[in-house]
């Protein structure tokens, strides 16, 4: 039987996964790829506790997640975009200069 | 029985493509992977009856936002010699951390029932998701609806400026 608490475990895991991603990678376009794990983690998180509580809002919400994802994925790729005209790198620890 | 056997298919496609995003070494390896992951997402909302926003997802995130991560990873070509490193250097101590909350996360999941019942209130099965959506939509959510669109708006204009070329170069 598959319920509410199996959909959140597997929200959780994958949470977990997209945020190791965020930490230990290098490469900006796989960090942003991470980012979009976590916003999935979320929406399965808010269909879930939407469905358990017999309320449209959950998906509503988590329509709303996927347009700010959306907008986060243009403008972040688009700061790619422009980091790499600057400075001919994607490596997130070798944009370090605003780090003492 | 059906509902099991479906959820573990797509729980699996999910957690094999989010740890193949995380772990493979070629981005545009990364990118099929993670587009993997989200149609098992869009499966998973399937299950939960989610139709329109399963669709959604489909046509925005595999649709939109991969055509979009693939053409960066064109633009931006990292060599070869860059991917050799692919972690940072403190990976290991990142990984921990967040092996340790999601354990944490877990064992406060299953160590107790979750502790609000559900409400009791028949599931309007009249209407359909999709119109059940939209009257939800353009009805009480009509605010953040319309910041939504602001936003993307914004969203557009910025990434459109931020990505052009300079022009006093």
């Amino acid at each position: 039987m598959i319920t509410s608490v199996h959909y959140v475990a597997l929200s959780a895991v994958l949470l977990v996964i997209g945020t190791a991603g965020i930490l230990t990678r290098r490469n900006l376009v796989v960090l942003l790829m991470s980012v979009e794990l976590v916003l999935n983690a979320v929406n399965i998180n808010l269909v879930t506790f939407g469905r358990h509580l017999h309320s449209d809002s959950g998906q509503i919400f988590a329509l709303f997640v996927i347009a700010d994802a959306v907008a986060e994925a243009a403008v972040g790729l688009a700061l790619l975009i422009a980091l790499f005209r600057n400075r001919q790198t994607v490596l997130a620890d070798e944009v370090d200069s605003l780090r003492w | 029985m059906l509902d099991a056997v479906f959820f573990w298919a797509f729980a699996l496609v999910v957690v094999a493509g989010a740890l193949g995003t995380v772990t493979f070494r070629n981005p545009v390896h990364c990118a099929a992977a993670l587009t993997a992951s989200l149609i098992g997402v869009a499966g998973i909302f399937l299950l939960e009856g989610a139709e329109f926003l399963s669709v959604a997802q489909v046509i925005v995130y595999v649709g939109g936002i991969m055509v979009l991560f693939l053409f960066v990873i064109m633009l931006v070509n990292v060599g070869r010699a860059e991917q050799e490193h692919r972690f940072s250097h403190n990976a290991k101590l990142a990984t921990a951390v967040s092996l340790g909350a999601g354990g944490f996360i877990l064992y406060l999941l299953f160590s107790r029932p979750l502790q609000f019942a559900p409400i009791n209130q028949a599931p309007s099965i009249v209407q359909g998701n999709t119109e059940q959506i939209g009257n939800a939509l353009f009805t009480t959510y009509l605010l953040p609806f319309e910041i939504a669109s602001v936003l993307l708006l914004a969203a557009l204009i910025g990434s459109v400026v931020l990505a052009r070329k300079r022009a006093e170069a």
